[in-house]
């Protein structure tokens, strides 16, 4: 590699200090947009989960749309069936894969910062480090939350355009379909939150996205069924039961059995999850020594 | 550095101290030290990192932080940009603690290890992000990566650079904001030859500028040839800080190697003279504390025949090994080939 005899501009060697500009808070949100998208994996896994997810809530439709042409009739004594496009179009499989793919965005910008140890770079440059924690936040919160809204809204709208004409497609003015799409858009970024969290406590990838799986996926089955009341409690205020109960159909048979929480309690919950999980990123990368 | 304009003609500002730049870092009174590190103390459970140090680092000059593996010197830079918190003592540069700044490149530039970096991005873009955080023009980026040589390389990932590629990101990453206090952790690891002899020029040059510029290594040789002062540590403790002369003055010790048949004469004659003789073969010592032209004076009027009679001066490299003998953390066995197990 040959070196260069171009001398150093002194911008201002003389007195550096006077030349420095107010701190904005748009500039590090502006250095974490350039961060993320230098970075094709990162980026690639949120849009690739959220097109999945369309993908699956219309197939999901399309697929049942011979059953409602020729339904098929009701067993004696039973009411005859009732089709429910919250169910089938804002499918729990598509929540998911949208929560796990958020989670783990959120928890690679932050352990991945840690395990480069990019994290040293970055607060030497920046070393009012709540700045940075809450610039991050900000950028991920609101990235994931605008996939979180496309995938909600781009599913509720295209599955129930293609019900419309089948005479069982809800619109957005129907009772509980837009806290349904909302709820169903919120989950994504509370996900985010959460995994930007877990990334920041345990600052190591496999046991970041291993730990992000058990708290979606595995937790549930174990605080389930409706025995005892305090499992339940404890089953139906994990992050992603928050979803199920927002995305349930009012007009439907669907309910989450015995002490199933109000609609109010789940959005509560999510908002704890959010909130909480925000407060341990910024207290914990604050405190801790890089 | 090869060409370009002599660094020296663009410092005639009021606050610079070309002057201060004096090989050996003589009594410069007046100037005003940038880093002032006070009873610093970090601990690890039992383990004491950094031990009750205090020293200061002045502007104008290349200031060497020597010390074995595991001295640290690593912790003590880490502690001085705020990354580590200290358990003792306190740090400040220009008067404050450098974590209470809201923006740091404009105030230190630091290189702690060319590997603090995101392999999957490209170095432009890690420059850019950096250079945004502190609101530095994105035209800075260009010039600091062709400073370093790296403006070909820009657009590539980090991730296939050598180590020497990523020390000159490194140091590209330290200019970004043109400060004034400059931080180097082993800047010269991975560079070859030519990268070195551009890193020495480079530092010089920022010192030339009346910068602070402060450079950690373990290897007494890298510092011989780029310090102005020294800063020695071992286990966390200070050993030595001084100008890089005085250190050679007080630690580099001159010998004489002796050889002749009748040693035990010659041995009788030195130590009446004072000198320290010490045997190494049966034929051969060395003499301390007495010149070769002494020495010599001395074989001839007890009429001893010499077979050799040669000066050494020991190198500053192997006056920072026994200076810091005592104190290397992870010391290496010995086990003499064909010695039986």
């Amino acid at each position: 590699m040959s070196t260069t005899s171009t001398t150093l501009t002194p911008l201002a060697p003389t007195a550096p200090h006077t030349a420095e500009p107010a701190p904005r808070f748009t500039d590090l949100l502006a250095a974490e947009w350039i961060k993320l998208r230098s970075l094709r994996s990162t980026y690639w896994v949120l849009a690739l989960a959220s097109l999945a997810a369309i993908v699956v809530n219309l197939n999901a439709v399309h697929s049942d749309l011979p059953y409602l042409d020729h339904p098929s009739p009701p067993p004696p004594g039973f009411p005859p069936y009732r089709y429910d496009p919250l169910f089938h179009g804002l499918s729990s499989m598509s929540s998911d894969l949208m929560a796990i793919a958020a989670g783990s965005l959120g928890a690679i910008t932050v352990f991945g910062e840690y395990t480069t140890g990019l994290v040293r770079t970055t607060f030497a440059a920046v070393p009012d480090r709540r700045a940075v924690v809450t610039a991050k936040v900000a950028l991920i919160g609101g990235i994931t939350a605008l996939a979180g809204l496309v995938v909600s809204f781009g599913s509720f709208l295209a599955t129930n355009a293609m019900l419309a004409s089948r005479h069982v497609g809800l619109s957005i003015a129907d009772d509980g379909c837009l806290r349904a799409v909302l709820g169903f858009a919120a989950i994504v970024p509370t996900c985010a939150l959460i995994g930007m969290a877990l990334g920041a406590v345990l600052r190591h990838a496999t046991a970041s996205i291993v730990s992000l799986v058990v708290l979606m996926f595995i937790l549930p089955l174990m605080f389930g069924g409706d025995r005892y009341r305090w499992l339940k409690e404890i089953g139906t205020h994990l992050p992603l039961s928050t979803v199920t109960r927002l995305t349930i159909n009012p007009d439907s048979s669907t309910t989450m059995g015995k002490y199933a929480p109000t609609v109010l309690d789940s959005w509560i919950t999510m908002g704890v999850w959010a909130a909480v999980s925000v407060a341990v990123t910024v207290v914990v990368v604050r405190r801790r020594d890089v | 550095m090869a060409g370009g304009r002599n660094p020296r003609g663009q410092c005639a500002g009021p606050q610079l101290w070309p002057a201060a730049r004096r090989p050996g870092g003589a009594a410069t009174g007046s100037v005003v030290p940038v880093i002032e590190i006070e009873r610093l103390t970090k601990r690890y459970g039992a383990t004491t990192a950094v031990d009750q140090l205090t020293f200061t680092v002045r502007p104008g000059a290349v200031t060497g932080f020597l010390g074995p593996n595991g001295a640290g010197k690593s912790t003590t830079l880490r502690m001085i940009l705020g990354l580590d918190t200290p358990t003792g003592g306190s740090v400040t540069v220009a008067g404050v603690p450098f974590a209470s700044r809201p923006r740091g490149l404009r105030h230190v530039g630091a290189l702690l290890d060319a590997g603090d970096v995101h392999g999957g991005r490209s170095a432009r873009a890690h420059l850019r992000a950096l250079a945004r955080s502190n609101r530095i023009p994105a035209g800075r980026v260009e010039e600091v990566l062709e400073e370093v040589g790296l403006g070909r390389a820009a657009g590539r990932r980090i991730g296939g650079y050598s180590l020497g590629m990523r020390q000159r990101l490194g140091i590209a990453g330290a200019l970004l904001g043109d400060p004034p206090v400059l931080l180097f952790d082993e800047p010269l690891n991975g560079l070859d030859p030519e990268g070195v002899l551009w890193v020495r020029g480079l530092f010089r040059r920022l010192a030339a500028e009346g910068r602070t510029v402060f450079v950690s290594s373990h290897m007494m040789a890298e510092m011989e040839h780029t310090a102005d002062r020294l800063v020695v540590i071992g286990r966390g403790r200070l050993i030595a800080d001084e100008g890089l002369a005085e250190f050679s003055a007080r630690n580099a010790t001159t010998s004489v190697t002796v050889r002749t048949p009748e040693l035990p004469l010659l041995a009788e004659a030195l130590r009446t003279e004072g000198a320290d003789v010490q045997l190494h073969e049966p034929q051969s010592a060395i003499v301390t504390g007495l010149t070769a032209e002494r020495i010599g004076e001395l074989a001839l009027r007890h009429g001893v025949v010499l077979g050799e009679l040669t000066t050494r001066t020991s190198s500053l490299e192997t006056a920072f090994m026994s200076l810091t003998a005592d104190s290397v953390e992870y010391p290496a066995t010995e086990h003499p080939a064909g010695e039986p197990r």
